[in-house]
């Protein structure tokens, strides 16, 4: 595959810690790939449009005030009925472990909890995402 | 012993380590100079640049007594699910011994959203409490006397209507609003350049917390109107310099906002106080902490003439560092934060927030919070670190150490100045920026190795997801959202609407102070999100543009 491949990295909710997001977000990019935050407050239906309009591959976001059990799954749903049905949708945050499998079970490809190196990340999309 | 001498010995000293190092490689690298000697303060003038405690330029402390007088407050930030949960946990931490409250709001209370509003789905009572009208605040202080207690409130964008409906219930009590003792964080710029709830753009924000300084010097005047605060900055990734550097620059636009309305630098700078990260390394977090005392002291008497002591003193709540706990082996966060306890203490906190072990995966539990009280407590009584004043000084490291803080703060300081203060710098996205680079940087090193998190890039284990977490009630949203709309439905809605309508008028004209508004619009049972809704419409909303 020669072209690249494009990432959304999406802060969906309220909460404003982006530290995480913008991190990735870079390390993505020095990985190779095209990338486009979408800044902090998106709502599901914001994040579904955008993922259409940028055309990506994936879609990354990033949750820490604990609205992921509510707005993951709504985002996943979102993409889908736009006719994405390829697109890898990952998230991740301070996420319980507990809540993973249901998140898993809603579309989510992957969870990725507080310590994961980038380099986790970067793999995990490039052995994912659909040529 | 003469320079001569020391020189000569450090010179056989580092013919020594050459020698050392042929056989023993040293540890990979490190940023700070291995030894230090008098030579590294050989310039330092003690009387004009550390001083003694509670006289200019404060770098020992702003207190005569510090600790041996009291020790600091001890006060843990707490709230979540609805206000009956959390006056809950805030009877239980002041029957524990602690000295002062801290309201954690939740995400809609903080960006001034209803519970009710779509936008809130699924943030309702998360990371803090839910407050939608006066109402809920009555409950939140319930049988807490408002008279005894000191609470600090951490709210930015809507910090007007918050306070005012706290200065609402202590009426209710029968408090006087000039018996109020505690503090509203208020601090909007931080949240524009790291943390990211903020709502209107920074002109009329600018205005809202002029307006809190002019209102509370008359109203309030034992209420710190201001929390200036690094801490946040800190988690998003920055260095100890940038920290106090960007929060001193964030507190010299507010003291230029405030004169430029008018205002007396006496009356107010008084009453503005400071938010500290305590972060891993010890020794630098004390330098910190000393470093910033004395910027903030020249800056206030030499570039705003300030004459009262109190106005140029930087006195500073603290937190540890929550983006320092880690989700793997949770319970060595009890380490660290016990020695960061022990950094708060020695650079001279004049209150302090201990993280619990367990907020790297959930807000903590009862238990979590005991023992992170507890350490406080163990370093106040047992230590032995709390018994003098600023024990470090004198430390040719630390000493060393602060200067070069405080001449890498002067540094950025200058540059922001020449981009035409912090609002302009954060306006080109330029402490963003930084900030970003500096995260990004500490990232790479923990991913190449450089850097070590014990237990997760190395002495890693594998383990079971830990048990018994906290949990935020799932119905808690709409608990909340019925309890809106009964309230609504019982309220005078015509004495609202006539609120909402005056708050409006008092918006547009940028001479009038908003304060007496919101609080007649707040004792009307006006929910946060129709007094926001109404700035909204009048000052818009900020967008923030995002620099990888």
């Amino acid at each position: 595959m020669d072209k690249k491949i494009r990432v959304l990295v999406a802060k969906p909710g309220l909460d404003g810690h982006d530290r995480g997001a913008k991190v990735v977000a870079r390390a993505l990019r020095d990985a190779g790939f095209e990338v486009i935050y979408t800044g902090l407050r998106q709502t599901p239906e914001q994040i579904a449009e955008a993922a259409l309009q940028e055309d990506v591959n994936v879609v990354a976001m990033s949750i820490l005030s604990g609205a992921h059990p509510h707005l993951f799954p709504k985002v996943v749903n979102l993409v889908r009925e736009k006719g994405m049905t390829d697109v890898l949708i990952i998230g991740g945050g301070v996420i319980p472990e507990g809540d993973i499998p249901a998140l898993k079970e809603a579309g989510i490809a992957e969870v990725f909890t507080p310590g994961t190196p980038t380099s986790e990340v970067v793999k995990f999309i490039n052995e994912h995402v659909k040529a | 012993m003469s320079n001569e001498k020391i020189e000569a010995g450090l010179a056989k000293y580092n013919a020594n380590v050459e020698k050392a190092i042929a056989k023993f490689p040293e540890r990979g690298h490190l940023p700070e100079q291995r030894l230090y000697t008098p030579l590294d303060i050989a310039g330092e003038n003690y009387a004009e640049e550390i001083g003694f405690p509670g006289m200019y330029p404060y770098t020992r402390g702003v207190q005569p007594t510090m600790y041996r007088g009291r020790f600091w407050t001890m006060r843990m930030y707490a709230g979540f699910s609805t206000a009956e949960e959390s006056n809950k946990r805030y009877r239980y931490l002041i029957e524990s011994g602690a000295t002062g409250l801290s309201c954690a709001f939740d995400l809609p209370t903080q960006i001034g959203y209803d519970s009710t509003d779509a936008i809130s789905e699924g943030e309702v009572g998360k990371v803090g409490v839910a407050i939608d009208s006066l109402a809920d605040m009555e409950i939140l202080f319930d049988q807490i006397d408002l008279g005894k207690v000191s609470t600090s409130m951490t709210i930015n964008a809507p910090a007007s209507v918050l306070l005012a409906m706290y200065i609402a219930v202590a009426e209710k009590q029968g408090v006087p609003s000039t018996e109020l003792k505690g503090t509203i964080q208020n601090d909007i710029l931080k949240e524009y350049a790291a943390r990211g709830t903020y709502i209107f753009p920074p002109r009329p924000s600018m205005r809202l917390i002029t307006n809190i300084f002019e209102y509370c010097s008359k109203n309030v005047p034992k209420w710190n109107t201001i929390s200036i605060s690094g801490y946040h900055i800190r988690e998003a990734g920055s260095t100890a310099s940038q920290e106090i550097a960007f929060t001193i620059a964030d507190g010299i636009a507010y003291v230029e906002a405030a004169i430029k309305a008018g205002l007396n630098v006496d009356d107010f700078a008084g009453r503005l106080s400071f938010f500290w990260n305590a972060h891993n390394n010890v020794l630098e977090e004390v330098a910190k902490f000393r470093a910033s005392r004395r910027v903030w002291a020249k800056v206030m008497k030499e570039r705003f003439h300030a004459e009262k002591p109190k106005s140029q003193m930087l006195r500073v709540h603290t937190q540890t560092a929550g983006s320092m706990l880690t989700a793997q082996q949770p319970n060595n966060n009890i380490v660290r934060v016990a020695l960061q306890t022990a950094a708060a203490v020695m650079g001279g906190t004049q209150s302090l927030h201990t993280n619990s072990r367990d907020e790297a995966l959930a807000l903590p539990t009862e238990e979590s919070v005991m023992i992170a009280l507890r350490t406080q407590q163990i370093v106040a009584y047992e230590s032995g670190l709390a018994d003098v004043i600023d024990p470090l000084a004198g430390s040719y490291y630390v000493e060393a150490m602060t200067d070069r803080i405080e001449k890498e703060a002067w540094d950025y300081i200058k540059k922001i100045d020449e981009m035409g203060g912090a609002v302009a710098a954060i306006e080109k996205g330029y402490i963003q920026k930084e900030i970003q680079d500096s995260a990004y940087k500490w990232q790479m090193d923990v991913e190449n190795g450089a850097r070590t998190i014990v237990g997760v890039n190395k002495f890693h284990i594998d383990e079971e997801p830990p048990k018994g977490l906290l949990k935020v009630d799932a119905s808690v949203g709409e608990k909340q959202k019925a309890k809106v709309e009964a309230m609504k439905a019982k309220r005078d809605n015509e004495a609202v609407k006539n609120a909402l309508a005056d708050l409006k008028t008092a918006c547009a004209d940028e001479n009038e102070n908003l304060m007496p508004h919101i609080l007649a619009a707040v004792k009307t049972y006006a929910t946060l999100g129709e007094i926001c809704g109404v700035m909204r419409e009048v000052f818009g909303e900020y967008e923030a543009h995002v620099n990888l």
